[in-house]
């Protein structure tokens, strides 16, 4: 069974974040989702050095080393944007006023705590940039990983064994398999990838997946 | 009459001593003080205690300061960045010391410090590695973790206008922590491509506002530290 390519789970949760939405990319993957902005919709999207309103990637050799995103890589401002200094970047995020935040993941707990930023490794150089601040403040934290590891592990766990970004902060999991609520009972499947079966993505999940009543497996 | 000007950058840094605990701008290389940095190096003092939010790329600027054995200490939310190699090796040796912040906490400490506020309370990092061992309340019903403020003896910052009493404004991203260490820094230094009379920003637009700052310096054509790094360039 074949699952979604990157750009297609980019494309699937971008579907799901309404209008006018305040929205923060994460590096990787999360960063696809801006490709694919749903027609009649606008989305504010904030960079956590200091600017709402980023815009696309400049045209080669255009871009300003003084105009970028978290991860340091060339940005455009749109029509309205706005700079700011980080007290106020973290203002916005600490304060709830952000409305979504994606982010990459290593681990997805079924209590939705979540880890990505260190293996724990011995080493590693850790570093966590913004990821703690922001899944202690973003009012909806949506995660979008491959389901599996590339070793074929599961990511979404019982509990994390690297090292937590956050306790119980993820409400959402966006993976190439399925589309996965974290509630109080645990992970609950919303939607499973055309083509692929309840089965097949229950033996790639480390906890077990409630259904929806009447849900088709 | 109040002039904050100072003829060059080795002038600005001239007073900087072993052990000192310095601010330095930039989000990466955006609003990184680059000349600022180098009369640093070229002055010798050691032993540092550095707070930038990452440590620097290839071998100038924040990452040269850290080659050259001047740092004992980072403060950092990120250390290690696309071409980031200097500190990863002394990291590795021991030779470094670490200090890892969440970066809306680092940005909190900072303008707490700046701002005669010893510490606060945040729901960062609770229930992580970087929570253990802190100090915890409800507030609320919600639990929160307490973090200190942090000053510093000197600050390094880079606007794009100051004016002789030190107002200054910045250019887009390149803001970042300036603010913040400006209030921060017991001696704040600010390099801007732009030196004015007093009255030539207008006082609407201007983000530092003087009083947090100490020193201005010009630097007119500030080096871009990602063409250094390609350029293969090092410092000194």
């Amino acid at each position: 069974m074949t699952g979604l390519t990157r750009d297609e789970m980019a494309k699937r949760l971008a579907q799901d974040i309404p209008d006018g939405s305040y929205v923060n990319l994460g590096i990787g993957i999360p960063e696809l989702v801006a490709k694919f902005v749903p027609e009649g919709r606008e989305f504010i999207y904030h960079t956590e050095n200091g600017l709402l309103g980023m815009g696309p990637t400049p045209e080669e050799g255009e871009g300003d080393p003084e105009l970028i995103n978290a991860g340091k890589k060339h940005v455009t401002a749109l029509p309205g944007a706005a700079y700011f200094h980080h007290a106020d970047s973290f203002a916005m995020i600490r304060g709830g006023h952000l409305d979504l935040c994606v982010l990459g993941a290593l681990q997805v707990s079924k209590d939705g705590d979540l880890a990505n930023w260190s293996t724990g490794a011995p080493d590693a150089i850790p570093a966590v940039g913004g990821a703690m601040d922001l899944v202690a403040g973003v009012k909806s934290i949506y995660v979008i990983t491959q389901h599996c590891t590339k070793n074929g592990d599961p990511k979404l766990v019982p509990s994390c064994t690297y090292p937590l970004t956050g306790c119980g902060v993820v409400d959402r999991i966006y993976t190439d398999l399925a589309v996965i609520e974290v509630t109080p009972e645990g992970f609950r499947l919303i939607e499973l990838t055309p083509g692929i079966d309840f089965a097949y993505v229950q033996e790639r999940t480390g906890a077990p997946l409630l259904q929806v009543e009447g849900h088709a497996t | 009459m109040i002039n904050k000007q100072i003829a060059n950058a080795a002038e600005a840094v001239a007073d900087v001593f072993d052990g000192a605990t310095i601010m330095i701008g930039g989000f990466g290389e955006a609003g990184s003080p680059i000349e600022l940095i180098h009369a640093l190096i070229d002055q010798g003092a050691s032993n540092l205690t550095v707070i930038n939010n990452n440590t620097g790329s290839g071998e100038v600027g924040l990452a040269a300061l850290i080659k050259a054995k001047r740092v004992s200490k980072m403060i950092c939310s990120y250390p290690k960045t696309a071409n980031s190699t200097v500190f990863p090796e002394l990291y590795r040796n021991g030779d470094i010391k670490l200090e890892l912040v969440p970066q809306g906490t680092l940005a909190e400490r900072i303008r707490a410090g700046g701002s005669g506020i010893p510490a606060f309370y945040t729901p960062t990092s609770l229930g992580t590695p970087l929570g253990e061992g802190k100090e915890c309340r409800t507030i609320n019903d919600r639990e929160y973790v307490l973090e200190y403020g942090i000053t510093a003896d000197f600050t390094l910052i880079k606007g794009r206008v100051a004016d002789t009493h030190g107002n200054a404004i910045y250019n887009k991203t390149a803001r970042n922590f300036a603010p913040l260490m400006a209030m921060a820094g017991n001696i704040t230094i600010i390099q801007a491509a732009q030196v004015v009379a007093p009255g030539e920003i207008d006082p609407e637009t201007i983000i530092t506002p003087g009083i947090f700052v100490n020193r201005v310096v010009k630097i007119p054509e500030p080096a871009i530290e990602s063409q250094l790094v390609s350029a293969g360039e090092t410092y000194p």
